[in-house]
């Protein structure tokens, strides 16, 4: 057996190798000769030196610096006009619907608030509400829904789960939509009217759909009872949240923007991310390319004073806001690109200098030795 | 561990949680206070309670792998069976069931399964012949005794028959030492006690061979207790230094983190004081939440902070540490250059916990003989009475048995010394005879058609010292029946009865024999060191002796001194008296057994000296020479003699022809006092370096000290008040010695020097070398231990946390490996702590604008598979695949292992500038974000974004940010490299695609519902990410490229000059520059490289990998060879002088090319050099 063994374990060298304590195997333990293991793979080695990131440095400030001014330019077309309507000052027309704010009253507390807008408003305008010092982004309040009550889950409309707490149960009947979001939800309303130069007041029309993501009211949120056109059978055995005025089934008359797939419900519920925040409200259409959608002249927003916020010293706003391709007003982007962009550029002066004086400076002092 | 302690609070929230996620279920609805806080971060995903699972499966992963092979293994041998006399039969049971007091029969190549005193054997003598290779590797075989009462059983009914009892010491791990009696009870007489030594017991693991069968009793220890199994407890745990500044880190993590909780929950309470802000009429609590105590709901606020922000401890860098350890062991492992043909063996990697100290040794602390010489030793001569003989057929390991090839240099008849000689040479030994064994039906060792044998000895002395008398004529034929049988120059068989061996120690550093000749004579030889035969020595030619073997010394040969003594009968029954009479007891053997040999051997005649040559080991010089200029001091510690051992420390170039050499030996301290001495060698090293001032290495100097007075030194200090301590002038002395010596070591000396070395107030790195039983205390001791397969048996090596075939092998292990590795977790550990504040720095952020109410900035996937699948692939496979500069780099040029030494890439500073630097991103991720949601809108049709958005905006920029600065810092793209690090950000893509791309059905919320698409669709996004990365990537990129500009380490330097290199290399024909090594001006200047074309060339250069994919093999230096040569000639003439007719490329560089190639040195050097000497 040793001898069977031991034949076989001849290597080319003739060397017998034993591997092991016991010598139990017998196998030549040379290690592989590949590149991995002799940890030579081929490799590209780039070096970080000041010669090759000069031109980087360069390069950068070049393309930086023409998109910030793109941003900044195109920004800077955007018309944005923005209104505080929320009655703090005694002057302001919601004063006083601000100030008789009750959960309980019945009849609604109308204010009419004239604008005058200084320049024509080209294209399609987007109408936002904003609100200021609202948490939308409060762990409790963030995490007060049900997704799968608002996905038009059966079950989940009439056991909501215990995350809309204390917003879940009304006197012992499930609430639908459950939870503080939708508790809260934005319900003043905004009505837009053209003081047109001859006296009259026309109404501008505000669409109301394709104001949330198309995902959300197609996908995400559904209606329960599936194709049951009678919502109110389909909400049967749920109640209201505490501070809505009307069910959930009667936001609006149109069954394909009711219940909620309301897009006024659906773009509440997309919590904000930063204690102000506006939401789209309305698009006011551009109608022909001859006249501007709001063209320059008096206004009058007629304000519908539901939504109580200065309990928590909150603020109400309405925007009317044109969007170009990069969105709304945001001078930000531009100006951090053009900043960006020449601090590459300036470094990369600074850099070409230290280089030349350092590289000049190291090469003598060797020299020098 | 260190590491456990600090990882439990983190295990103990997610075990809260995971008690949580259980009263979760429905039904339930009452949940305990704390509970629903810490729920709503993880609760939702089962994912961290997995991953958790998973971190802690992996946590032990290569422990676990290790643990798990020795379990199967323990399982077989548990299992395997064992044959036992029971009631006079043979039963065949398993070796789990073996129980003390069993009787055991074991035949021929079979293992024993556990201690075993040895009963009786096939074999009439009583012997057996056992191979100890499992236990410590030494091949030879040893010849063990049975108990002589007992030797005479010959069956299993005889051997169950006996009455006995044995006494024994505790169980302990030393497999040579063995103290017990046996007490055998005959038919109601008084017990008969017999001693018994490490000579009766047979070790578990060890096999038997060449003896049919033995029986033997499991008399001392089964299992656990077996010496094997002792050995094999773990050794005390060594922690390297990363490890350290890795937990000193990980408390400022915690405090961070505990800070954070605090200010937080702090700030919440401050600014919720106001009830509106508390719970404004939207946002209201449950009533049992309001109910609660605002204490518990602090300290649940508290706890909340603490998971929210608990993702900045960065538990899977543990992971990932361990990992990357245990796979990177294995590169070291595969390293084809580190394999030893002649040996059959590579190296070996024992604890994978300290790869990255290998990085970091700065005293190397090495054993002589056998690690930095081959231990191949040579008979080169002997010296008889002053007569010097030298056979002159000098065979490597093989025998000429012509007795005419005495080649007698000083040819006067020495007669009957010289016989005795000869002789003397020939009885004292424990070399064992090897008859010719067939090998694959080849005969080998058969010579001139006689049969002849081999010799084997556990030391390679005896073996060379028998082979050269063998040489001489008096061939040693074997030992048979207790005589020892010589063939002398006549032909003729003289016997001699062997009576006692006493064994070599190195205490005692001397053996003897004491032999029965055929004419009734008793006499006693002995053999050993110089320093221990001479003072015992009486009578004989002591002073021509005396001179030779100082002369041989000198030569760098090993020398023995042999001596013998006539012993009268009653002589001989008295030494029989005392050497039984100490081997009986049972306590202190050893002590008693050393006196008892110290009253034996005394009195002697001198008879010669003999000198054996040990061969330095190839490239030890070479490799000395790098350590040293790594930076590292390199100390040989050695029991040899303090002039052989100097020999061999020139030629090895530890000292060199201008080293000063202080020497603290016993010579002087007998002349002068110690304290004079040590004050005086004080004062010269510190006038030398005064005088010196900055260029330090003009003049270095050399210590040898020896080991008496050593322990002199490292004695506490009894006159108490004296003028200090000499330890720390000792240490003073040390420090400014670039080589020292250490000579006439005992073992746990040479262990004491490492302590020593370790506790000085610098605390610096050691390592220990060393291939023989004798170097594994100080291989144990110090932080690397690393252990040479030796031909001295294996315990080094099983000691040892790295075991290598040979000594040059250190320097790959160190430079290479060891410079790699380190490079390689500093990296890992900075950028994890970067990372994870990178990640969790904005979280805390936006607590300040979501009313600090704990609202997680990310969504839980993201949270959870961070560290796990996002940013976790590429810095685990850059830790095992980096190379800052290729390995011939690090090889050829030492000095770039200063540029890690003192842990530099783990000191405060650096860590405070990754620290800086993760917060510098955080805060520009967050902000950046936050100027962006800033009450606008970035869709091109008004839609507006939500927080979720907000937090994937910020995720996307932190992954692709985090990937990016590991791909600034990788300086070694392979394809791996290439594909975990475009993989992993594709894969972050993907999935995010994917998690918000269909409602999940097992998920309650859906909050990502196309949250990440819609981002994607938006122009500003993109421009934003694009933004955020670049300007998070910038203060880096700067920083790297000024301190490579203003302050470049050497290693920078020299990359640099490679790039110089690769533009050259266009160059048609191509040169070696060969060095004229200068050691003080290292460094090569960073080129000025202002040349626009130089610009345009490096930038190209950078972007395209084709340009600089060169071989990373050689990087050597090419130009025109006209270039060359005029530039060196340059170099020693006139340096400013342009070169004319090199054209404009050639001028740019001309001088850059000349000042470094000092560095650019051809494989030849080392040896070239060796040669020279």
């Amino acid at each position: 057996m040793i001898g069977a063994m031991m034949a076989s374990s001849y290597n080319e060298d003739g060397h017998i190798t034993v591997s092991g304590p016991g010598g139990g195997t017998l196998r030549s333990k040379k290690p592989e000769n590949t590149a991995f293991k002799q940890q030579r793979l081929p490799a590209w080695q780039p070096i970080l030196t000041a010669g090759t990131v000069l031109p980087a440095f360069f390069i950068i400030g070049l393309i930086f610096i023409p998109i910030g001014i793109g941003l900044y330019v195109t920004s800077n077309n955007i018309k944005e006009f923005e209104i505080d309507y929320t009655g703090e000052d005694v002057s302001s027309p919601c004063f006083n619907c601000s100030q008789s704010f009750s959960w309980n009253s019945t009849r609604p507390c109308t204010c009419v608030i004239p604008f005058y807008l200084e320049q024509p408003y080209e294209s399609s305008v987007f109408m936002y509400y904003g609100l200021s010092n609202f948490y939308q982004n409060h762990r409790r309040y963030v995490k007060s829904r049900d997704d799968s009550q608002l996905n038009g889950d059966m079950e989940s409309l009439l056991k909501p789960s215990k995350e809309c707490e204390p917003y879940a149960m009304n006197e012992n009947k499930p609430i639908a939509p459950c939870g503080a979001i939708a508790n809260s939800m934005f319900n003043d309303t905004f009505e837009l009217f053209y003081n047109d130069p001859n006296g009259t007041k026309v109404q501008i029309p505000l669409s109301n759909t394709g104001i949330a993501w198309w995902t959300d009211k197609h996908v995400k949120f559904r209606n329960p009872g599936l194709n049951n056109p009678n919502l109110t059978a389909a909400f049967q055995g749920t109640t209201k949240p505490v501070n809505w005025r009307r069910p959930v089934y009667e936001l609006d008359s149109a069954p394909d923007n009711n219940g909620f797939i309301n897009e006024d419900f659906i773009v509440w519920m997309r919590t904000a991310a930063l204690p102000t925040f506006r939401k789209l409200y309305r698009i006011i259409n551009k109608t022909s390319n001859m006249v501007p959608t709001l063209p320059r002249g008096n206004y009058t927003l007629e304000v519908v004073y539901n939504y109580p916020v200065r309990s928590f010293d909150g603020r109400k706003r309405m925007i009317l806001s044109t969007i170009s391709w990069m969105g709304g007003k945001n001078p930000f982007l531009g100006i951090a690109y053009i900043t960006v962009g020449s601090v590459c550029f300036f470094l990369g002066v600074v850099l070409l200098i230290i280089h030349h004086k350092c590289g000049n400076r190291s090469n003598s002092a060797d020299i020098s030795n | 561990m260190g590491l456990f302690w600090l990882r439990k609070p983190e295990f103990y929230w997610d075990i809260n949680l995971n008690h949580d996620m259980l009263a979760r279920n429905p039904g339930n609805r009452s949940l305990s206070p704390g509970s629903t806080m810490l729920i709503n971060y993880l609760a939702s995903s089962s994912f961290s309670l997995t991953v958790l699972f998973c971190l802690s499966l992996s946590l032990r992963l290569s422990q676990g792998y290790e643990d798990w092979l020795r379990h199967k293994a323990d399982c077989s041998i548990n299992e395997c069976p064992v044959d036992v006399v029971q009631r006079g039969k043979v039963v065949r049971t398993q070796s789990h069931k073996l129980r003390v007091g069993d009787i055991v029969v074991v035949r021929e190549d079979e293992t024993f399964p556990c201690d075993l005193i040895l009963l009786s054997s096939s074999r009439h003598d009583g012997t057996c012949y056992v191979t100890t290779t499992s236990l410590d590797g030494e091949s030879s075989h040893k010849t063990y005794y049975a108990v002589p009462d007992t030797m005479a059983f010959r069956t299993e009914q005889e051997v169950d028959s006996l009455h006995a009892t044995i006494e024994c010491e505790q169980p302990q791990p030393d497999l040579y030492k063995f103290v017990g009696r046996i007490n055998i009870y005959k038919d109601k007489e008084e017990p008969v006690a017999r001693p018994l030594g490490a000579e009766n017991l047979l070790l578990r693991g060890a096999t038997l061979k060449n003896t049919h069968h033995i029986y033997g009793t499991v008399a001392v220890y089964t299992g656990m207790e077996t010496k094997m199994a002792l050995n094999y407890q773990s050794k005390s745990q060594k922690r390297s230094a990363v490890e350290k500044s890795m937990n000193a880190f990980l408390i400022v993590y915690l405090c961070i983190l505990i800070s954070k909780a605090v200010i937080n929950t702090v700030l919440k309470y401050a600014w919720q004081w106001s009830p509106d802000r508390d719970e404004p009429w939207y946002n209201h609590r449950t009533e049992n939440e309001r109910q609660r105590h605002v204490v518990i709901r602090a300290f649940t606020d508290f706890l909340a902070f603490m998971v929210l922000f608990n993702y900045i401890i960065p538990v899977s860098m543990y992971v990932t540490v361990e990992m990357q350890k245990f796979l990177g062991s294995y590169f070291i492992t595969w390293d084809e250059e580190m394999f030893d043909e002649e040996l059959g063996e590579g190296a070996q990697v024992n604890t994978s916990d300290l790869n990255e100290e290998l990085g970091q040794v700065e005293y190397v602390f090495t054993d002589k003989t056998g690690t930095l010489t081959e231990n191949n030793m040579e008979f080169i001569e002997c010296c008889v009475d002053g007569n010097v003989y030298i056979p002159h057929a000098i065979c490597n390991g093989q025998i000429l048995s012509a007795a005419s090839s005495i080649d007698m240099i000083d040819s006067s008849p020495g007669g009957y010394r010289r016989d005795l000689f000869f002789r003397a040479l020939c009885l004292c030994h424990t070399v064992q005879v090897k008859e010719e064994e067939t090998v694959d039906g080849i005969k080998r060792g058969i010579h001139q058609g006689r049969p002849t044998s081999f010799y084997i000895s556990s030391s390679p002395d005896e073996v060379a010292l028998v082979e050269g008398m063998k040489r001489l004529g008096y061939t040693y034929l074997r030992l048979k029946d207790n005589y020892m049988e010589i063939l002398n120059k006549d032909d003729e068989i003289e016997r001699f009865e062997l009576l006692h061996v006493l064994n070599f120690d190195s205490v005692r550093r001397r053996m003897s024999v004491i032999v029965k000749s055929s004419s009734g004579e008793y006499l006693l030889f002995c053999k050993g060191a110089d320093s221990s035969i001479f003072p015992r020595v009486v009578s004989g030619k002591v002073e021509q002796v005396k001179a030779r073997v100082e002369q041989n010394a000198v030569e760098g040969l090993r020398t023995l001194c042999v001596a013998y003594k006539r012993l009268s009968h009653s002589e001989y029954e008295e030494a029989c008296h005392h050497l039984t009479t100490a081997k009986l007891a049972l306590q202190d053997r050893e002590q008693r057994l050393a006196q008892a040999y110290d009253i034996i051997e005394r009195d002697f005649v001198l008879l010669g000296a003999t000198a054996v040559e040990d061969r330095l080991q190839e490239k030890a010089a070479d490799t000395i020479e790098s350590l040293h200029k790594a930076g590292m001091k390199v100390w040989v510690l050695t029991g040899d003699k303090m002039e052989t051992a100097a020999a061999t420390c020139y030629a090895s170039k530890l000292f060199r022809r201008s080293t000063q050499i202080l020497e603290l030996t016993k010579k002087r301290t007998e002349e002068q006092s110690l304290h004079d001495v040590l004050f005086e060698l004080n004062r010269t090293v510190l006038r030398q370096r005064s005088i010196s001032g900055l260029s330090v290495d003009c003049l270095d100097f050399g210590l040898i000290i020896d080991g008496a007075t050593l322990s002199a030194v490292l004695k506490p200090n009894q006159e108490g008040a004296g003028p200090g301590n000499y330890r720390e002038i000792f240490l003073e002395i040390c420090r400014n010695c670039s080589a020292v010596l250490c000579c006439r070591m005992a073992p746990l000396q040479k262990a004491q020097i490492v302590k020593l070395i370790k506790a000085s107030k610098e605390h610096p790195i050691t390592l220990a070398i060393g291939d023989g039983a004798n170097d594994v205390s100080m291989i144990l001791e110090a932080h690397v231990g690393i252990g040479i397969m030796g031909k001295e048996g294996r315990q080094a090596a099983r000691n040892s946390d790295y075991a290598i075939p040979k000594f040059k092998h250190l320097k790959k292990m160190l430079l290479v490996h060891g410079h790699y590795y380190y490079i390689r977790i500093a990296e890992l550990v900075q950028y994890f702590f970067y990372k994870n504040v990178c990640f969790i720095f904005p979280q805390f952020l936006y607590q300040f604008f979501c009313g600090f109410s704990q609202q997680p900035l990310y969504d839980t996937a993201y949270l959870t598979l961070y560290n796990i699948s996002f940013t976790s692939l590429p810095i685990l496979l850059y830790s095992l695949v980096e190379q800052h500069v290729t390995m011939e780099t690090l090889k050829k040029d030492p000095s770039l292992y200063r540029d890690i030494a003192k842990n530099s890439l783990l000191r405060w500073p650096v860590f405070l500038y990754w620290t800086c630097l993760g917060v510098f991103d955080a805060v520009i991720f967050f902000f950046g974000a936050y100027f962006l949601f800033d009450n606008t809108t970035f869709t091109s049709n008004g839609q507006m974004f939500g927080n979720w958005t907000f937090g994937t905006l910020v995720f996307t920029v932190l992954v692709f940010t985090v990937t990016l600065k590991l791909a600034l810092d990788t300086h070694h793209w392979t394809w791996i490299n290439h594909f975990v690090i475009w993989g992993s950000l594709l894969f972050y893509v993907i999935f995010s695609l994917l998690w918000g791309g269909i409602i999940w059905p097992f998920l309650n919320y859906q909050r990502m519902y196309y949250v990440f698409m819609q981002m994607l669709s938006s122009g500003p996004a993109w421009l934003s990410i694009i933004l955020l990365i670049t300007v998070s990537l910038l203060p880096d990129v700067i920083k790297k490229v000024l301190c490579r500009t203003m302050c470049p380490t050497a290693t920078e330097r020299l990359t640099d000059f490679f790039l110089l290199c690769s533009f050259f290399s266009f160059l048609p024909s191509r040169c070696t520059l060969m060095d004229h090594h200068n050691h003080n001006s290292h460094h090569p200047p960073s080129p000025s490289l202002l040349s626009p074309f130089f610009l345009f060339f490096n930038f190209l250069s950078s972007l395209s990998p084709l340009l600089l994919l060169f071989p990373p093999t050689a990087p050597v230096c090419a130009c025109d060879s006209a270039l060359c040569t005029r530039s060196l000639f340059l170099g020693v003439t006139a340096v400013h002088s342009p070169v004319p007719y090199c054209g404009a490329v050639h001028h740019l560089h001309a001088f850059s090319v000349l000042q470094q190639n000092e560095f650019l040195i051809g494989p030849e050097r080392g040896e070239r050099s060796t040669k020279r000497r």
